[in-house]
């Protein structure tokens, strides 16, 4: 089933002058299509201004496009009376854990969206422990979160969209203000939830080799979609990848460079394993 | 100097003082104030010095996190101390040119440290023990009657508990942004008052710049996690009176009464002292 459709989705920022007239658009999103399946792994990759943060604000009615439209689980992210039930469908996390943080303790800023929607209480509690259990932060659910790592902050504004029950999750660039190691938790706890829970994830990034494990990437490049397809189909394309200003990873491009060189190797190699097997044989 | 203020920092803790219900917590420090500010003689304050150290040592918080609020305000206490000694009229008992200390002054001073001092620490206490949500959800439900005339309770209830969470981020970030700018060379540290005053542009605009990409950020996340106003919202921990507020409510009575008394009481003792006179 299509969970997400996009159709020659284009949005254009209108930049105006102090008189409000016109200086110029810029057309942030060009004609983008694409289709979600329930229950996948879907990366947008892209380099700053590419356009992907734009898209992603489409996919729960934040914006709405110029041209074309987005359908989630069915519904038209255009129509006004279905737009909470849009945002309920899809969750949204954004690039700074302190920006989307409401409370000043872990459980009740947990419990934030799940109030909104009106969750009686007793529910409302065992969202909240269910949801700190899947990200793993349920020992700190009584603690501040200025005190957490950004790591743990952004695994509490997931587990706070999450007790939402969501059917799918959108993260926008999560990693980006984070240290390696909050960026390998952030990662896995996507991952988790994937596998366990089913959960739609689509997680936009820059960082490569955060998308390894997708099951399937889209490549952005000044609004537009590029190339998509696997990991591994996208991942063998080097130098397409580094027109776009995406930074293969390093054992990648090592790989490639090897293949270049003469060794035989295989088209991709996505780790360090993989690339030790191949070349011990 | 500016993770100084208390104000809005959250301590946690296991005690009955935070398990209170935050309306009690509203009314009794507001109460307290009050009483403050209506019965100013030394026995009055001792009995409020006293109510107030035996609700400090029930919240288990350590007590220099309390007084860390006062440093904040130690300049305003300066200021009415010395405006108190030297501008009091009365029984003179030093004399220098056009300075001169009086009894009235000096007892004025000193009784204007207690109150401040006094008041300051409740508010710390409320704010300590209460976070800042459930203080929010407390004024919202205590106010609730004020939105048949309109007032959006639920709007300025929400804008507050938002305006608290962010006081301790956004100080960090005027820390960052302090040294980010001695750093070029800007000087936080001159003697002269327009230097300082001067000095602070290059503090406050960026402050402003990043609280407002902070709150559209905020804003844009609050959206998509459904908030849509007050209606239809519930409660993961909605307030309801339990046995423990009661008590309080009685303890907090007991101690309006205690004060009314005292109150009344040494007005008629320095009445017949007066009289005696």
């Amino acid at each position: 089933m299509r969970f997400i459709k996009a159709e020659k989705v284009t949005f254009e920022y209108i930049r105006r002058d102090e008189d409000g007239n016109v200086e110029g658009i810029n057309r942030a999103v060009d004609s983008v299509s694409l289709d979600v399946k329930e229950g996948d792994f879907i990366s947008i990759l892209g380099a700053n201004g590419s356009g992907k943060s734009t898209f992603a604000k489409h996919l729960n009615s934040i914006l709405l496009p110029t041209e074309g439209t987005v359908w989630v689980d069915g519904m038209d992210t255009k129509d006004e009376e279905k737009i909470l039930d849009i945002r309920m469908a899809t969750g949204m996390v954004f690039q700074n854990p302190d920006n989307q943080i409401i409370g000043q303790v872990v459980e009740e800023d947990v419990a934030f969206g799940p109030e909104n929607m009106g969750v009686p209480t007793q529910e409302i509690i065992e969202r909240v422990e269910e949801s700190l259990k899947t990200v793993g932060m349920l020992d700190y659910r009584k603690d501040s979160p200025n005190k957490l790592s950004g790591g743990q902050k952004q695994r509490v504004s997931i587990a706070g969209v999450l007790a939402m029950h969501p059917k799918c999750i959108v993260l926008d660039e999560p990693t980006a203000m984070l240290d390696p190691v909050g960026r390998k938790e952030v990662i896995r706890a996507l991952r988790a939830l994937n596998d366990v829970e089913k959960i739609t994830i689509i997680l936009i990034t820059h960082y490569m080799e955060e998308t390894i494990y997708s099951d399937k990437i889209f490549v952005m490049n000044k609004g537009k979609i590029a190339m998509e397809g696997t990991p591994r189909e996208i991942f063998s394309r080097v130098e397409e990848l580094e027109e776009y200003k995406l930074e293969v990873p390093q054992i990648t491009k090592l790989a490639y460079e090897l293949k270049k060189q003469g060794l035989r190797l295989p088209d991709c190699v996505l780790t360090v394993k993989e690339l030790a097997d191949a070349l011990s044989r | 100097m500016l993770k100084d203020v208390t104000l809005g920092q959250y301590y946690q803790a296991d005690s009955p003082i935070h398990k209170l219900d935050p309306r009690v917590k509203l009314v009794g420090t507001l109460l307290y104030m009050i009483s403050l500010f209506i019965f100013n003689n030394i026995y009055c304050y001792a009995i409020a010095a006293v109510f107030l150290i035996t609700v400090i040592i029930l919240t288990k918080v350590p007590v220099w996190y309390m007084l860390k609020g006062l440093k904040a305000v130690l300049f305003i206490m300066l200021f009415t101390v010395v405006f108190n000694i030297f501008f009091t009229p009365g029984e003179y008992i030093f004399e220098f040119g056009i300075f001169h200390i009086s009894r009235e002054g000096i007892k004025g001073a000193v009784f204007m440290i207690i109150r401040l001092t006094l008041l300051i620490v409740s508010a710390s206490i409320m704010t300590l023990t209460t976070t800042p949500n459930r203080l929010t959800d407390g004024i919202e439900k205590l106010f609730r009657p004020l939105k048949l005339i309109k007032v959006p309770v639920h709007e300025m209830a929400m804008m507050m508990s938002i305006a608290l969470r962010f006081i301790p981020i956004l100080m960090e970030e005027a820390d960052k942004i302090m040294k980010a700018q001695t750093a070029r060379g800007a000087k936080f540290d001159s003697k002269k008052f327009m230097d300082r005053v001067k000095s602070l542009i290059p503090l406050i605009v960026p402050l402003f710049i990043s609280a407002f990409r902070r709150a559209s950020d905020l804003a844009l996340a609050m959206e998509a996690r459904c908030y849509h106003g007050g209606e239809g919202r519930t409660k993961m921990k909605p307030l309801k009176y339990k046995a423990g507020d009661i008590v309080s409510y009685v303890i907090l009575a007991l101690y309006i009464a205690a004060m009314v008394a005292v109150g009344i009481l040494s007005a008629r003792l320095a009445f017949f002292q007066f009289l005696s006179k």
